[in-house]
């Protein structure tokens, strides 16, 4: 039998239909990739019994024809996503041995559909970091990695270095300010930020409110939209979804892209652009040229202030957010002398670096006296550049940028462990669009010269997934990306 | 005029004072969560994961809550706003288990108001509200169960809560009394919060400041918390206001700081010092949408309004011509207004009144009952007052009457018949009385028509005791004078 | 605006987290080096701009005053590192 984990879902799905294997021979195949690239770090829960369990279930689903969108298929889970009865972590100490007695809104479509969980995902601890170097588990390794081992992005370095790697058909992950679309592009994958709204956060572990949205990583375009349909709509457990139509993106591969307008932003040919990354860029957007599509010449002022807002406005939230781990009702608890002693000691010894110097940037920037001048200020600013959007969106349907400045770069960097300034900036083309609410795709473009993905984005008006299926499919089809072997 | 005014060695000084009362709101389930509000169910069985701050877990607004606030609000005459935002307030404490409350800051849904209060004196004056807002409740923390732990429940954690802010308008304890009695029986009537400061679902935060008679301005106030009777709050009122005279009479000044008023002492005295000063940190609350109310909800609660007793009391002096201090004593409870109206409408309204607020009480009293466990119905006492007003009996008769009706229950026309004691009022009957009692008396009868007209009362004694009592006192006056001249 | 080592001491207060001293420069520099770099914002005229709160421009949907979830302690208190008598248990709480 072929390998298995190479299938995509969509031909999965076939495969299973046809009964040309069954759900427990995919699963299994999934578990023994998943033994062979341990030392990816991809994994930071194993479930083999309980998915090999689903996935009996599952074929009993087949077996009466009763299968639903996602029967027997195998998932990797990021850590963020709280799973009723099997550890969630954020890949925080914090969150030292958390079981949730409740499943995320989230997962629980992915479980009805008849998805089969291979376990959770390695990311950043609590989804900070663009590098998945700051979890508590460790980084994952990029599967792209030749004689240095690279970052697979973050935070959903799990979810994307996984998919990557055929440990699971695809993943969950989410985006507050790249997290899905950085790691995706780093390790070659197509991973999907929805509208904000779309995907309820119910049982999502919060960072940043406001930006926090979940989204797929999959093998190609179709399987992202596979899997959005399932996991987007309306929650009424989540105030901030949003009650739009969910409609069947599927159905807008193929579709023509004569006349779409797209648009190429001024304000991001930065300095930090790679040059190979830039050489990407025209070519892309010459491929949409080709299928029809206009290109035209966008502005969006703001951009340069992006990162600036996005690392007030995303600490302010999560130093809130991040309060309730005080050691008190669940997670990790540090003794002290008094209730005081406890909530330090506990949240010293829980929390990592970048976390704990994102809690203190978010009080500082909330405290008395400095809340005009940086938090309102910056809220100020993400209008100024949401609105950018908006007009830039009166001229095109469409806008294409790259992903990611550069493509994936080692473990342990110095320079960027020294100045998170430095680190931050690999988030420059993605924050800006998470400020704004704006769905966005990456898909991969090319290799390097040294070998490595690069990744290009799609940005699309909110709620207005349907163009970027439309253009993604045309662009993926006409680069005919290959993964890794 | 009704402040109290404090004479220094050196100058006369006034109170200003304002509260802060916060109201738990009457709803079946939480604020923000579906969790039953019920007070006194076992340790943390009102609780979800909401209000257990678990990792990931949302809030969802309660639209009751949303509606008794709008409610109060009319209520206090205050304007109702449209838009309203949640906020967060961050703070860490052992009973509030998102390191944050929900509250609202900036953009409160209820804005400036009035109550009207009535004085013993007879005056009246309006206070001015400045605001209501709502917000979650605390758990609550439990410290005399182990000498060396904290134990916290969460069963209250969540349970809705008015806070209602007044201007600084009080200038004497008896004004903040009789604010915190119309308050109670302004929430009472409509039923949006049970009132009872001894249960702590109302409690009060006490402002207090001084300044000289004529001065501009405020000097430096301080907070009392959660003062817990109405008793309570007007002697705090006057002790600390008497202390800062002292103070300032002495040289001292006033530093702005949180007390405590001890009950035993009728004193305030200064709540530990905190290392750092709160920073609340407020900000808005991304997990929730900006309120907005639409008109046709509000005119739906306006719909639903009750007569609330000030509208009350100015119908009982109007219509029914009670005097200010009675109505006012009268409306203080909806329940007791109502049985009021019951028993006076159709009969004489003031001799309703008096007989209510004296031996109607006080036999309530006595026997230990509620109004509702009253075995006279308000019908009934309505038809003894008609007794009298119509001559059947007289007053005397109709204590007696009234003793047996709150032992029977019986209607006063039955007890009247049955018994026999309707008041003698034919003419020829009493005449016979007064003929056997002027012959039985020459003496007395020759001394008052020799002058002594005192003896008057003393015939009329005897013709009341030998009709044993039924006869009408207002005719053996009239007609012992025409047979005596 | 820089901030000094006394600031950074009531930050992490307020955060509840401990800097040890030896720490607190380190720590005042890097947050010194981060605030010079946001600092970059007061560039931009925001006069008459409204602060964005929430990318999503609906309102908030009110849920029914029904009673949906409880009578479930354990689950509440399962992953407690502490328990007693159905309470959850701190470190004495001094008023």
């Amino acid at each position: 039998m072929a390998d298995l984990t190479k299938l995509t879902i969509s031909e999965a799905r076939n495969g299973l239909k046809n009964k040309e294997f069954t759900t427990v021979e995919l699963t299994e195949a999934y578990l023994k990739k998943m033994d062979e690239c341990r030392k990816l770090n991809a994994f930071v829960c194993e479930a083999p019994e309980k998915a090999l369990e689903q996935a009996r279930a599952s074929q009993e689903k087949y077996n009466h024809n009763s299968a639903g969108d996602l029967e027997g298929i195998p998932l990797g889970i990021k850590d963020l996503f709280c799973t009723k009865g099997m550890a969630t972590t954020a890949c925080s100490n914090i969150l030292k041995g958390f079981v949730p007695p409740y499943e995320s809104t989230v997962t629980s479509k992915l479980l009805e559909a008849g998805a089969v969980f291979l376990g959770k995902l390695n990311l950043d601890e609590f989804a900070m970091g663009g590098s998945n170097e700051t979890s508590a588990f460790g980084p994952v390794v990029n599967p792209w990695s030749k004689d240095v081992p690279l970052v697979a992005g973050g935070s959903s370095g799990g979810s994307a270095a996984a998919v990557a790697a055929d440990m699971c058909a695809a993943a969950t992950g989410t985006d507050t300010g790249g997290s899905i679309r950085q790691p995706s592009a780093y390790c070659g994958v197509t991973g999907m930020k929805p509208t904000y709204g779309r995907c309820s956060r119910y049982g999502i572990i919060a960072f940043a409110s406001s930006l926090d949205q979940a989204g797929p990583i999959a093998k190609d375009v179709r399987d992202c939209a596979i899997m959005l349909k399932t996991m987007a709509g309306y929650d009424a457990k989540d105030s901030t979804s949003a009650r739009e139509n969910v409609p069947d993106f599927e159905s807008f591969l193929g579709q023509d892209i004569k006349g779409m307008k797209v648009g190429i932003p001024a304000e991001y040919r930065v300095d930090a652009l790679d040059e190979e990354v830039a050489a990407y860029w025209r070519k892309a957007s010459e491929m949409l040229k080709s299928r029809g599509a206009e290109i035209v010449d966008i502005s969006l002022p703001h951009t340069k202030y992006a990162l600036a807002t996005y690392y007030i406005v995303a600490p302010a939230e999560a130093s809130s957010n991040l309060a309730r781990y005080d050691g008190l009702r669940y997670g990790n608890r540090v003794d002290g002398a008094h209730l005081d002693d406890m909530y330090i000691n506990s949240r010293t010894a829980g929390f990592g670096r970048e976390v704990k110097r994102r809690i203190m940037m978010g009080t500082y920037v909330l405290s008395a006296g400095y809340y005009d001048a940086y938090y309102l200020k910056a809220q100020k600013v993400r209008r100024l550049i949401r609105d950018d959007f908006v007009k830039a969106f009166e001229k095109c349907d469409l806008i294409l940028t790259p992903t990611a400045p550069t493509a994936a770069f080692p473990i342990g960097d110095k320079s960027m462990q020294d100045n998170p300034i430095l680190m931050w900036l690999n988030d420059i083309f993605t924050v800006a669009v998470s400020l704004a609410g704006l769905p966005a795709m990456s898909l991969p473009v090319g290799l390097s010269s040294q070998g490595l993905p690069l990744g290009m984005q799609l940005i699309g008006r909110a709620f207005d997934e349907a163009s970027i299926f439309k253009a993604a499919a045309g662009l993926e089809q006409d680069i005919a990306f290959r993964g890794i072997k | 005029m009704t402040g109290m005014i404090i004479e220094g060695k050196t100058a006369k000084w006034e109170i200003v004072c304002g509260l802060e009362i916060h109201c738990q709101i009457i709803s079946k389930s939480k604020m923000f969560s579906g969790a039953s509000t019920h007070y006194g169910s076992d340790a943390n069985e009102n609780v979800s994961f909401i209000d257990a701050g678990m990792p990931g877990m949302l809030p969802t607004l309660n639209e009751q809550c949303v509606r008794q606030a709008i409610k109060t609000g009319l209520g206090l005459n205050a304007k109702i706003n449209k838009y309203s935002e949640f906020a967060r307030k961050n703070y860490f404490y052992a009973d509030l288990p998102q390191g944050y409350q929900i509250s609202q800051f900036k953009y409160p849904i209820v804005g400036e108001g009035f109550v009207k209060i009535d004085l013993e004196d007879g005056s009246s004056k309006n206070i001015g509200i400045e605001r209501l807002h709502i917000e979650q409740d605390a758990g609550k923390s439990i410290h005399d169960i182990s000498p060396t732990k904290s134990f916290i429940d969460l069963n209250r954690a969540g349970v809705g809560l008015m806070e209602i802010v007044t201007k600084p308008d009080f200038r004497s304890p008896e004004e903040a009394g009789a604010f915190l009695r119309e308050l109670r029986s302004i929430v009472r009537y409509l039923g949006t919060c049970d009132g009872n400061m001894d249960e702590g679902s109302m409690r009060c935060d006490v402002n207090v400041s001084v300044r000289k008679v004529g001065e501009e301005g405020f000097r430096t106030r301080n907070e009392m918390k959660n003062v817990n009777s109405v008793k309570f709050v007007m002697q705090a009122i006057e002790s600390e206001a008497r202390r800062h005279v002292e103070t300032y009479e002495n040289g001292g000044t006033i530093e702005q700081e949180t007390r405590q008023f001890d009950p035993a002492t009728g004193k305030t005295k200064v709540m530990r010092k905190k290392e750092f000063a709160h920073d609340y940190r407020y900000f808005p609350e991304p997990d929730l949408l900006p309120l907005v109310l639409d008109d046709a909800m509000i005119e739906e609660i306006k719909a639903e309004m009750v007569e609330l007793p000030d509208a009350k009391k100015a119908r009982f002096v109007h219509d029914l011509g009670l005097t200010p201090y009675d109505a006012s004593v009268l409306c203080e409870s909806r329940e007791t207004a109502e049985w009021f109206e019951k028993a006076a409408y159709g009969h004489d309204a003031k001799k309703v009144a008096n007989w209510m607020m004296g031996d109607f009480f006080a036999m309530l009293n006595e026997k230990k009952i509620t109004l509702e466990e009253s075995p006279i119905s308000p019908e009934n006492l309505g038809k003894l007052v008609d007794l009298i007003t119509s001559n059947v009996i007289n007053g005397k008769t109709a204590k007696d009457v009234f003793e047996i009706m709150a032992e029977t229950g019986d209607s006063p026309d039955k007890i009247v018949e049955e018994r026999g004691l309707k008041q003698v009022t034919d003419t020829a009957a009493i005449e016979a009385v007064i003929d056997e009692v002027i012959a039985a008396n020459p003496d007395n009868v020759a001394a008052y028509r020799g002058g002594k007209v005192a003896l008057m009362g003393w015939f009329v004694g005897q013709v009341m005791k030998a009709s044993k009592g039924k006869a009408n006192p207002g005719m053996v006056n009239e007609l012992l004078k025409k047979k005596l001249s | 605006m820089a901030i000094d080592k006394e600031t950074v001491r009531r930050i992490a207060f307020l955060s509840r987290l401990r800097v040890e001293d030896d720490k607190i420069e380190a720590v005042e520099n890097e947050f010194n080096k981060i605030l010079n770099w946001v600092e970059q914002l007061k560039e931009v005229d925001t006069e008459s701009v409204e602060p964005l709160i929430s990318v999503n421009e609906n309102h908030l949907i009110l849920r029914k005053d029904e009673v949906t979830e409880g009578n479930q302690a354990e689950a509440v208190l399962a992953n407690a590192p502490m328990k007693e008598y159905g309470y959850f248990a701190v470190p004495k709480v001094v008023e």
